[in-house]
């Protein structure tokens, strides 16, 4: 039951994009699609379980005045673990995430819940942070990534990698290029982020 | 030289770091509520993205030598965490007036993903040292230019009636797009010409 509860926390009270607000670079830059979201958020997934575990194992050991370039060591090396599993199996994924991938380290989520988390709880509970909080983030993600899909090319889950051709909701022409391009990503998103909190203000008033 | 001034300009207005590359998003959210400490972060910024550049350079050289290209990412980040724990011990004891001003935002640079960005930029478009360090300097005053603008017109949305589940995050972020959409305009500017290339 513990465990279940910290796995919900990290995709609804603390759902990293939603309502703490962190990681913005990824959210906005690889938006445009929602396989580019999941690919992003599974990736950061891995990372965030795998940097969760370690620091996890090593909270005993690793002296508190140097514990910041510890960590980002350790992620560091999960990140780039996960750079060559995709540049290996999913290149097409690799080439447009880019420089996205590489930057993971710099994500304040996942430096944000070694420290605040993994750092403090045990092995089992820090895994299950890590894969709540991934999660949240890879669902945030593909959130955003769908409404720019659909509202600019009018297609969904357009996954050329996996050989998925996806759905064609309306001719692509009629599609508003604007939300694939970047002020897209910052509207999509400002806007998304307005009507969670309008609606989770009308759960309060009730 | 001509080609230089193309690669700065491009850099500043067409490839924005923050506007069109979404680079360093978090402190442009962050630390833009006034133009003040949005310069005090900016010049920062500039000073270590400068100086990232011109390190990593010769750190991605030693990689290639030894054939371990696949440490890049662990080599750049600790190279610049060490090079923003220096830049702060440095301007703490030359310049304390300098360190007041920055104090607070130089720790904060080493997980600002524009001075990674750059390196890695620098990098996959195989750039020469020169070119590298001019890319560094550019790419810091284009984040420059757009948390001083940013900062500009959130002071002037403190006034405004802004709806209030718009208020704070979703609304800076609905502002920054239309920030953005003015930069798209600049996409059209042919550099190459107008340098008489």
């Amino acid at each position: 039951m513990h465990k279940w509860s910290i796995f919900k926390n990290g995709i609804l009270n603390e759902n990293p994009t939603f309502r703490l607000v962190l990681g913005m670079c990824p959210t906005l830059a690889v938006t445009s699609a929602v396989v580019n979201g999941l690919g992003m958020g599974l990736a950061a997934t891995v990372v965030l379980i795998g940097s969760n575990l370690m620091i996890s194992l090593l909270r005993n050991v690793i002296p508190n005045e140097v514990r910041i370039p510890c960590y980002v060591v350790v992620i560091a090396t999960f990140v780039t673990i996960i750079d060559k599993v995709m540049a290996a199996y999913t290149p097409g994924l690799h080439e447009v995430l880019g420089i996205f991938i590489p930057l993971i380290v710099v994500n304040c989520i996942i430096l944000a819940r070694a420290e605040a988390f993994a750092s403090k709880n045990s092995i089992g509970d820090s895994i299950m942070d890590g894969l709540g909080i991934g999660l949240g983030f890879t669902l945030a993600l593909m959130l955003v990534g769908a409404v720019r899909e659909v509202l600019g090319t009018g297609t969904l889950f357009v996954a050329k990698d996996f050989g998925f051709s996806g759905i064609e909701l309306f001719p692509q022409e009629k599609g508003a290029l604007f939300m694939i391009l970047a002020p897209g990503a910052f509207v999509a998103l400002g806007l998304l982020l307005g009507g969670i909190n309008w609606l989770s203000r009308k759960k309060e008033a009730k | 030289m001509a080609e230089l001034l193309v690669l700065a300009f491009g850099t500043i207005l067409i490839n924005n770091f923050v506007l069109a590359r979404f680079l360093g998003i978090c402190p442009f959210l962050g630390v833009s509520r006034q133009v003040e400490t949005a310069v005090g972060m900016g010049v920062a910024v500039t000073f270590v993205m400068t100086m990232a550049s011109a390190f990593t350079y010769w750190i991605q050289q030693l990689l290639v030598v030894y054939n371990i290209e696949y440490l890049q990412t662990i080599a750049f980040i600790l190279v610049i965490a060490v090079l923003v724990q220096l830049v702060e011990m440095v301007i703490k004891k030359s310049s304390p007036v300098l360190y007041q001003a920055l104090g607070i935002y130089l720790p904060l640079i080493t997980t600002n993903c524009a001075v990674l960005g750059v390196a890695l930029i620098n990098v996959q478009e195989a750039y020469s040292f020169l070119e590298a360090v001019i890319n560094g300097f550019s790419g810091g005053l284009s984040f420059v230019l757009a948390i001083v603008l940013f900062a500009g017109l959130r002071e002037r949305l403190a006034y405004s009636p802004v709806p209030k589940s718009l208020q704070g995050f979703p609304i800076a972020l609905i502002l920054a797009g239309l920030l953005s959409m003015a930069f798209l305009g600049f996409s059209g500017f042919n550099l190459r010409a107008l340098f008489g290339l």
